[in-house]
């Protein structure tokens, strides 16, 4: 049996409308063979987590340039609510070093920024997205 | 530059030249050039254009000197738009700001002016270029990339000490311009007569809006183009020494257009925006003067310079020839710079002081009236005092110590830059064309054409760095093992200042006089709700007077005309 391709939302929240970052990551994944959900910048953070239930999506990609990462752990927390705890996101864009742990410790499983390779964005995605379909499997088998 | 040009150029031979023994010592070169390169590389500059290994004569002769260069100051106005240029007044140092409460923008514009800056600018926090104000918003996101200003009061904090009639303000002020609207409102609280308020509606370019930088959210596109003709009829009524237009062809570069895309799209926009006051019964020469232009300048050095020259030429003859002016003051194509932020990197950050010198360099060749330079830790954070402070001297040292303003365009004359110039100028024209054919800017932005070309040069040059072909030191080349996001601490508002200020807000709401509101806003509602109904930046103006906030002057345009939705093509 082929593997089921990772379904990935790829999305900004907050403020920020630069939306060249989000595009290019988003193609990368999609010539990747993921099954890519491509949203417009200002998303509201209830708007991306019925879009993660309704796209039944493996990971999320939060793209970031100007501060808005400042709201990814009220992102995680709504997700959390949801039960999408499963659901691995990663955020992407200009985050200080000194305000990683923020995200880090709100459950964001990668960060990455200026200078990340397509290689290195493709194989965390791909690591992450599956962690997550088997932690979605194994939850579905024990609700069973 | 006319077709006869250009293949006079590129086919000229020595014979016509008058240059005796050209041919020989060509060839001569060629022989031992082919000898020594070993495999010689194909080289294209960033828009697309051949870059060959010397230039001749053969290239450009000098034989069509008046029609193409002439001399400063006049047509086309190839080497610069004044018959001075920089030996006599040197750009206007233009440092953008923005950050925090208007208290603490105030003590930023105090100090910058302090260091030399002989012009203010005032960018916004990104809640309100969402159209929003301040107490609807997340407060973390408050003032990290510009200034919380919502009212009249706020703007009168944000200016209190600087002297509007005397210096002028650059406002990042998108449709329906509310932040002329305060600052109009503080002339007046303070005596000055509108017609001493000197500046740029900057970012008043919607359409840019559409294709590149996502601020359309506030209106619609058919209602920014009607708040946008508005605003130019009352500044040319109103404000005879405010510059209603700045057409910005940063946004598109930095989204991923080719430089000579880049200028094909922003002359597109600026003709149409003519043809709209045209069609509104302005003449002219009466908006054509106060049409500005807000440009990157990338590191691609020689490229910049012949794009800016290049522009000049054909803004000069769409504006005589297309839109029928006739004041040469119509003709000259004015600009500011801006170093572009997309070259700098987060790792190795000092390493940008030097490329915003090279950067600063060409605008500096290319003639502009008004630059910005980038601090090196743009790629990070809003600039820090010390790295605004940087990025100024290196515009003071160019000038000064190293003495760029002495001869007007230097580089004029060069065979290399003068063909580089017709090549441009033939690929602006081409772009040109384009949108043409597709009925105009405001169409082909509709229909999608401009987005996926930005979106096709965006990738192409994306895939240059990641297979190596383009080099950027630190990033795909000479990396160190280095943390540059964790050098520099990013700039954050105090939260008890910005939590004061959201509180103070709130008051001001509380205490203004609700049913002036009330009748100010019906007042604009009624302006925008029929095409007949009068000037809607005028009840801006009225509005905002009365206490009428920022969120709301939006709220009730967008009501009337329509939200902005993105114009996105995949």
């Amino acid at each position: 049996m082929s593997e089921t391709p990772i379904r990935v939302l790829v999305t900004k929240i907050g403020l920020d409308g630069h939306d060249r970052g989000s595009r290019i990551v988003a193609a990368y994944l999609r010539d990747a063979g993921m099954e890519v959900v491509y949203t417009p910048p200002w998303q509201e953070i209830s708007n991306v987590v019925n879009l993660a239930v309704q796209e039944d999506v493996d990971a999320i990609g939060v793209s970031s340039l100007a501060t808005d990462h400042l709201i990814v752990p009220d992102l995680m927390a709504a997700l959390g609510e949801a039960g999408l705890d499963h659901v691995a996101v990663i955020v992407g864009g200009i985050i200080p070093e000194e305000e990683k742990p923020l995200l880090t410790d709100a459950g964001v499983k990668a960060i990455f920024g200026p200078g990340a390779s397509r290689e290195e964005i493709v194989d965390s995605v791909t690591e992450l997205g599956r962690e997550a379909q088997a932690k979605k499997v194994s939850a579905e088998d024990f609700s069973r | 530059m006319n077709n006869t040009a250009t293949q006079s150029a590129v086919q000229g031979d020595a014979a016509q030249l008058e240059l005796p023994g050209f041919e020989t010592a060509k060839s001569d070169w060629q022989k031992n050039y082919d000898s020594q390169i070993g495999t010689d590389r194909a080289i294209e500059n960033r828009s697309g254009i051949e870059v060959k290994p010397i230039y001749t004569p053969e290239d450009w002769s000098g034989d069509r000197y008046l029609a193409d260069l002439g001399f400063p100051g006049q047509e086309p106005y190839t080497r610069g738009i004044y018959p001075t240029m920089h030996r006599g007044r040197t750009w206007t140092q233009r440092q953008l700001i923005g950050l925090g409460t208007p208290a603490d923008y105030n003590e930023r514009v105090q100090q910058i002016l302090g260091l030399g800056a002989n012009a203010i600018s005032l960018l916004p926090c990104n809640s309100v270029f969402r159209g929003v104000d301040c107490d609807t918003v997340p407060a973390p996101l408050l003032g990290t990339c510009g200034t919380v200003v919502n009212t009249v009061d706020h703007m009168e904090q944000a200016l209190d000490g600087v002297p509007i009639d005397q210096i002028s303000a650059a406002m990042n002020d998108p449709t329906p311009f509310t932040l002329l609207a305060f600052m109009l409102g503080v002339a007046k609280r303070r005596g000055i007569p509108f017609e001493k308020v000197r500046g740029t509606s900057n970012q008043s370019d919607y359409i840019s809006h559409f294709v590149a930088n996502h601020m359309f959210y506030r209106l619609s596109q058919p209602g920014s183009r009607r708040v946008f003709v508005d605003h130019v009829e009352y500044c040319l009524n109103r404000l005879p020494n405010w510059n209603p237009v700045s057409i910005v062809g940063q946004h598109m570069q930095q989204a991923g257009a080719t430089p000579a895309e880049t200028v094909g799209f922003t002359l597109s926009t600026a003709i149409q925006y003519a043809e709209d006051c045209l069609k509104h019964g302005m003449h002219p020469d009466a908006f054509l003067p106060r049409f500005t232009f807000f440009f990157d300048v990338s590191i691609s050095f020689f490229e910049e310079i012949a794009k800016f020259r290049a522009a000049r030429r054909v803004w000069a003859r769409i504006t005589k020839e297309r839109l029928g002016a006739k004041d040469p003051r119509s003709w000259r194509f004015k600009f500011h710079g801006q170093t572009s932020g997309v070259d700098l990197t987060a790792q190795q950050p000092l390493n940008n002081i030097a490329r915003v010198a090279v950067q600063a360099t060409a605008g500096i060749f290319s003639g502009l009236q008004s630059m910005h330079t980038d601090a090196y830790d743009e790629a990070i954070t809003c600039p820090t005092e010390e790295t605004a402070r940087i990025a100024v001297a290196t515009q003071n040292i160019l000038r000064e110590e190293a003495r760029l303003c002495d001869v007007i365009d230097p580089l004029g004359g060069s065979y290399y830059i003068e063909s580089l110039t017709d090549q441009m100028e033939e690929k602006i024209l081409e772009t040109i064309e384009l949108i043409d054919a597709n009925g105009g800017m405001y169409e082909a932005v509709g229909a999608g054409v401009v987005q996926r070309i930005i979106g096709k040069s965006a990738s192409e040059a994306q895939d240059k760095i990641d297979t190596g072909e383009q080099k950027i030191i630190g990033v795909n080349c000479y990396q160190i093992d280095d943390n540059p996001i964790g050098e520099t601490p990013p700039y954050r508002p105090n939260p008890e200042t910005m939590k004061a200020h959201v509180e103070s807000f709130k008051e001001f709401k509380a205490n203004r006089s609700q049913s002036e509101v009330d009748q100010a806003i019906a007042d604009l509602r009624r302006s925008a709700a029929t095409e007949d109904g009068g000037n809607t930046f005028e009840k801006v103006v009225d509005a905002v007077e009365c206490g009428v906030t920022h969120g709301e002057v939006v709220e009730a345009l967008r009501d009337e005309l329509g939200f902005g939705h993105p114009l996105i093509v995949a």
